[in-house]
């Protein structure tokens, strides 16, 4: 666009008054392509931003005239009045305690080891490319996956379409995230530090354990923060497990029935009357809260880890 | 002096034989949890080719590919696989249209035009709208996005031209394409992000060059410093198709659950998502053709994801620049 065939601009030369007019060519149209292209880069980012708060203030409108104390402690209900979410948000807290509890030692542990004890050889690689792919499956499939394992073949230890059921098969979706957010933070850990810990004898597990980690904690608890901020809104998943979707009780152990908030919004969302969906939009806002809490600690914690390092 | 003095000499010489043996079982045990990830993938495929394989013993391979209606439910049932494929493609094509000139677009403001100040705002932004859970798209897409397009236009449009009673007319309640905008808003972030990282690594002597030789900026945008991250922007965009093609709730709620072999967008369609969805939603006993039919459609959903990302690995390897 902006160089011409030699032979283009020696044949205009002659017929051009000054060098400088050769160099000034559309100069002016130039900068208006320039700047319309700018606009279209604002316009873009607006557009994204824009939807995003449409999203928000569209759920806040419909759903924040149903939030009331009851709808927390209510059962939920043929009547939508009536309905709450007791039963989803219980359901909520124990598969994220079953989820926190067998992913983050399982990810930081594959991550350490990965990171810090293994050899470049061809299983690290594999593992590697491997977890690659696993980021690049669809949630869906992983449900599958939890059918047929944790619910079908497992089920005298899991009790078939169970919260530990649900709770396992998010654990493993989430598992590559931790594991590389755990890698990245040990690698941010200067080699200086490491090298310290050896000359003082330490084996290499003393020195991860005591030097390494508390340097990287605060990094591999924003990743596995977001991980599981990832695993709260996940849906399909536990559709396939068979969450139910109207549960009338409170879950007695892992092994019990169980309901998450955003099955319970599902269902909400796909019935034909209106007042449901009221009901849905309500739930959203409780998720988006708790979304948002957790990701905004997340990033506090980066925020305040990147300052001290 | 190690015999007066034996606690001391304890002190300086730790016991070498309980620090090795316990970062051997650590070793073993974190090991084990690496291979967690491996057992994962395992699974995914030894399950998928189980049933699938119980499923083609029913269901020749042919008829999987060569009919043109999809009811495996019903008592005549058939099971054209190509009716669930192209209701994928159509939705996840409307997302690509929607989320490349979004994504990337936001991403060279973000890296080529925004000052540090706002980066540093409209990033975490951008993430939180990453953040959204898909159901809450779904309820977007479904409850307020249709229900906008298909609202009556003006009287004065109207006016002009009179069949015009509707902005899309013919616009169903459950449709492709509703979905299929708010599934490209979905994966915007994620299109922009990897987009940033790839415009980011561009090194600055490449823009200065293209500026010494008297390129406006857009120029140097688009001449030198796309193409130079082209790999990266090629793999962020299979990412995203590969992502738009697994989403599950928006094309759930939001598009229908009515088989229909065709690329009308205005209609009402399934996605292989939403069967596997519809499916499980329902009691479906282990061993019956229900049941392996799910698994049948999800290992061609594993089986277009693994190719896409397989492609993507390798168009990375095969055109990635290098730069100091």
């Amino acid at each position: 666009m902006t160089m011409q065939e030699p032979q283009t601009s020696a044949g205009n030369l002659s017929s051009l008054p000054d060098a400088g007019s050769l160099f000034n060519i559309n100069i002016k149209f130039r900068y208006r392509l320039d700047r319309i292209f700018q606009v279209a880069t604002i316009v873009a980012i607006s557009i994204a931003i824009l939807v995003l708060v449409v999203l928000l203030v569209d759920v806040l409108i419909d759903g924040l005239p149903r939030l009331n104390w009851s709808f927390f402690t209510n059962f939920p209900s043929r009547r939508p009045a009536d309905a709450g979410i007791l039963s989803s948000l219980v359901g909520t807290v124990w598969v994220m305690g079953i989820v926190a509890l067998v992913s983050f030692p399982l990810g930081v542990g594959a991550g350490i080891f990965l990171e810090e004890f293994s050899e470049d050889n061809w299983i690290t690689q594999a593992i590697e490319i491997n977890i690659n792919n696993l980021a690049g499956v669809p949630s869906i499939i992983y449900g599958l996956l939890g059918l047929q394992v944790f619910v079908r073949i497992m089920e005298p230890i899991t009790g078939g379409r169970s919260i530990l059921s649900g709770a396992l098969t998010l654990a493993l979706l989430i598992l590559p995230i931790i594991i590389v957010s755990t890698r990245e933070a040990l690698r941010s850990v200067p080699d200086s530090l490491r090298l310290a810990g050896f000359a003082l004898g330490a084996t290499r597990w003393e020195v991860v354990l005591n030097h390494v980690m508390p340097l990287a904690f605060p990094g591999i608890l924003t990743g596995t923060i977001l991980a599981l901020s990832r695993a709260i809104g996940e849906t399909a998943p536990l559709i396939m497990i068979g969450a139910l979707t109207f549960i009338s009780f409170l879950p007695e152990g892992p092994q019990s029935p169980f309901t998450v908030l955003p099955i319970q919004v599902f269902n909400w969302v796909s019935r034909p009357q209106a007042e449901f969906h009221v009901n849905s939009a309500a739930a959203i806002i409780v998720l988006m809260a708790v979304l948002l809490l957790m990701n905004s600690t997340a990033i506090f914690l980066r925020n305040k880890f990147q300052q001290r390092l | 002096m190690t015999a007066s003095t034996p606690s001391e000499s304890d002190l300086w010489r730790p016991n070498r034989a309980v620090s090795k043996r316990t970062e051997f079982v650590v070793k073993i045990v974190f090991g084990a949890f690496a291979m967690v990830s491996v057992a994962t993938t395992v699974g995914i495929v030894l399950t998928l080719i189980f049933e699938t394989v119980a499923f083609f013993q029913v269901v020749p391979l042919w008829r999987f590919l060569t009919e043109t209606r999809w009811t495996p439910l019903f008592s005549s049932a058939q099971f054209g696989i190509m009716v669930l494929i192209s209701a994928t493609v159509m939705v996840s094509f409307i997302a690509i249209v929607v989320a490349l000139p979004l994504g990337l677009l936001s991403a060279i403001f973000l890296s080529e035009y925004a000052s540090p100040k706002m980066r540093s705002v409209l990033k975490p932004v951008l993430e939180l709208l990453a953040g959204v859970p898909s159901v809450v798209f779904g309820y977007f897409a479904l409850l307020f996005v249709s229900p906008l397009l298909r609202t009556a236009t003006p009287a004065w449009l109207q006016s002009i031209i009179p069949s015009w009673d509707q902005f899309i007319p013919g616009l169903q309640g459950f449709n492709a394409l509703s979905a299929g905008i708010v599934l490209g808003i979905s994966i915007t972030p994620l299109v922009a992000s990897l987009s940033e990282d790839a415009l980011f690594a561009v090194p600055r002597s490449l823009r200065d060059g293209a500026y010494a030789l008297g390129s406006t900026k857009r120029e140097t945008i688009i001449a030198v410093v796309l193409p130079a991250a082209l790999s990266g922007i090629v793999s962020a965009l299979i990412l995203a198709i590969s992502r738009a093609i697994g989403e599950t709730m928006i094309v759930t709620l939001a598009a229908g659950q009515n088989p229909r072999l065709g690329l009308n967008p205005l209609v009402p369609v399934m996605a292989m998502t939403a069967f596997i969805v519809q499916v499980s939603l329902g009691d479906t006993p282990a061993g019956s053709i229900a049941y392996q039919t799910i698994f049948a459609v999800g290992m061609t959903l594993f089986i277009i994801t693994l190719a896409l990302n397989i492609f993507s690995f390798w168009f990375v390897r095969r055109f990635r620049e290098k730069y100091e």
